[in-house]
């Protein structure tokens, strides 16, 4: 579990993050997302203790990370947007150094060999990391943040420069990670997180603009919920029979036999809807959640912060 | 704070650098043993040692300068300072083994002075403070040259800066006898890395160059810790 509470930086000047808060359950894979410099790298930088925040602070499974860092950065796993690897080290050269530095009470080639299993390294294990395609340098550090199976796992865009097969690889492998970690995922790719994530934190230019599940996320932008129905029949009379609907707040024509109705997410409309069209003789053909889909909530959503 | 050490040392010896520094430290110091020593007829390795304070110069920088400023360059340490380890034990562990390598060059003249058993028997306590006080003043400017790397993320703009400040010292006196305030001059004197060691090479152990050096490598050790601490709070 994360906690990131009021979280601020500023670079001299420049306000990098401006009272950032979230938290991220265990079990949960969360994901940071936003535009390009929107400040997500900085929280997982002061998350893993990298940076320091300005104001603001952050506990990792309860330990603080200011004042007890040595104790956080023990429970977290960390891979930075560029996988910190020495060249000219092999790979598990460099995985045994990284289990040292962490100082992991585990049977060491065990537990390496364990971890080149998960993250499908095995076979390189002795080559040179300089030699190295960019896939299987992502793994590397992936492995590398795995040693010691640290309940947090941080990672930063692990996608950015793998091919589509690899990216694959990689969300799946985070979706089973997450079942036992808890783990901060950043990306600005939406089909990334609305694949591997169960809940979304959106950052717009160092402010947290949204956090929802990532079903309800377009409810949460639009600030209300979206049906989209296809009915037959004439539209004024079906407009103005779901308008008499309980919950409804507006009917929408759109094209052909196509609506759609906003309503107060506080109450179901579904059935009134259906007793209503029932009663008016309209055979409702489709029935669907509507609304935003994930692209069109995050530019709303960054649209707004910089207007 | 171990793991980091082997490292660094792996890295010394997996790549050229380490074979490099001990190549040039031998090939110079077997030089001058065989001019002062052997020609010469001399059985003190003193001259030697003063004569590889030139040498020195030169080769701490190439121990040091990869030190911090590759680690910036590739974001390396960001393992590094993410890791459950103190920022003390990072500048310490890359500290001790650029230290151990120099040892390791300094060791040769446990060899030399085995060659003049040949001869006649080699001031054994001669030996041993001047080697102290070689260990000393090199521990001093492995400090101040990973400080400079830890300033920079170019590798040659370390080195070249670590050199500077390496003839910098190694001419502190003539720049020192130029100047006319007694003050001045009588504060330069004092930081004279060559002035400390003279005593050491006399078979003399001060303690006000023990304390020097000891503090030199201390104070730049320390701002190394601060530079990274000022990195993540800016």
């Amino acid at each position: 579990m994360v906690e990131i509470k009021h979280l601020s930086k500023r670079f001299g000047s420049v306000t990098a993050l401006n009272d950032v808060s979230f938290t991220a359950n265990p079990g949960e894979v969360l994901g940071l997302l936003g535009p390009n410099g929107a400040g997500k790298s900085t929280t997982m930088n002061i998350i893993t203790g990298y940076l320091s925040s300005s104001s603001g602070n952050v506990t990792v499974e309860g330990v603080d990370v200011l004042s007890s860092p040595r104790q956080a950065k023990a429970k977290i796993g960390y891979l930075p947007e560029v996988p910190p690897l020495y060249p000219e080290m092999t790979v598990r050269k460099y995985l045994e150094f990284i289990f040292d530095l962490k100082k992991v009470r585990l049977p060491k080639a065990d537990h390496i060999r364990e971890v080149m299993m998960i993250v499908k390294i095995a076979d390189v294990s002795e080559r040179i990391i300089r030699n190295l395609s960019k896939g299987y340098r992502q793994r590397v550090g992936l492995a590398g943040a795995l040693l010691g199976n640290p309940p947090v796992l941080i990672l930063d865009e692990p996608t950015v420069g793998l091919d589509p097969k690899q990216i694959i690889e990689i969300r799946k492998l985070i979706k089973s990670l997450g079942k036992k970690h808890t783990i901060i995922f950043s990306s600005h790719v939406l089909s990334e997180v609305s694949a591997v994530c169960d809940r979304v934190v959106m950052i717009n230019r160092g402010q947290v603009v949204a956090d929802a599940p990532i079903d309800r996320l377009s409810e949460a932008v639009s600030g209300g919920g979206m049906l989209s129905l296809e009915i037959e029949g004439s539209p004024n009379a079906i407009s103005k029979a779901i308008s008499a609907v309980e919950g409804v707040k507006r009917v929408n024509h759109t094209v052909g036999r196509n609506y759609t109705v906003d309503y107060d997410p506080e109450v179901d409309v579904r059935r009134g809807i259906f007793r209503a069209m029932a009663k008016a003789d309209c055979p409702i053909l489709r029935m669907a959640p509507g609304g935003l889909s994930l692209e069109e909530s995050f530019l709303k959503l960054t649209e707004g912060g910089e207007n | 704070m171990s793991a980091i050490i082997r490292r660094e040392l792996a890295s010394y010896f997996n790549g050229i650098i380490g074979y490099l520094v001990l190549a040039v430290y031998w090939f110079f110091s077997g030089m001058f043993f065989y001019v002062y020593c052997l020609y010469y007829n001399s059985a003190s390795l003193s001259y030697v040692f003063m004569q590889m304070i030139t040498i020195i110069i030169f080769l701490v920088p190439v121990m040091t300068m990869k030190s911090f400023s590759e680690e910036k360059r590739q974001k390396t340490d960001q393992a590094l300072i993410t890791a459950p380890v103190t920022l003390t034990e990072i500048v310490l562990g890359k500290f001790l083994a650029a230290f151990i390598l120099y040892v390791i060059c300094n060791a040769i003249f446990i060899l030399y002075a085995l060659f003049i058993c040949f001869f006649t028997a080699p001031d054994w306590i001669l030996l041993f403070t001047t080697m102290l006080g070689g260990l000393l003043m090199g521990a001093a400017l492995i400090a101040i040259d990973l400080f400079i790397s830890a300033l920079t993320e170019s590798q040659a703009v370390a080195a070249i800066f670590s050199i500077a400040a390496g003839m910098l010292i190694y001419m502190i006196d003539q720049l020192a006898s130029l100047i006319n305030i007694d003050l001045i001059k009588n504060i330069l004197y004092r930081l004279s890395f060559i002035r400390n060691f003279y005593a050491f090479s006399n078979g003399i152990i001060t303690l006000s160059g023990v304390v020097f050096f000891l503090s030199v490598t201390a104070l730049f050790l320390f701002f190394c810790v601060r530079v990274f601490e000022k990195r993540r709070w800016s």
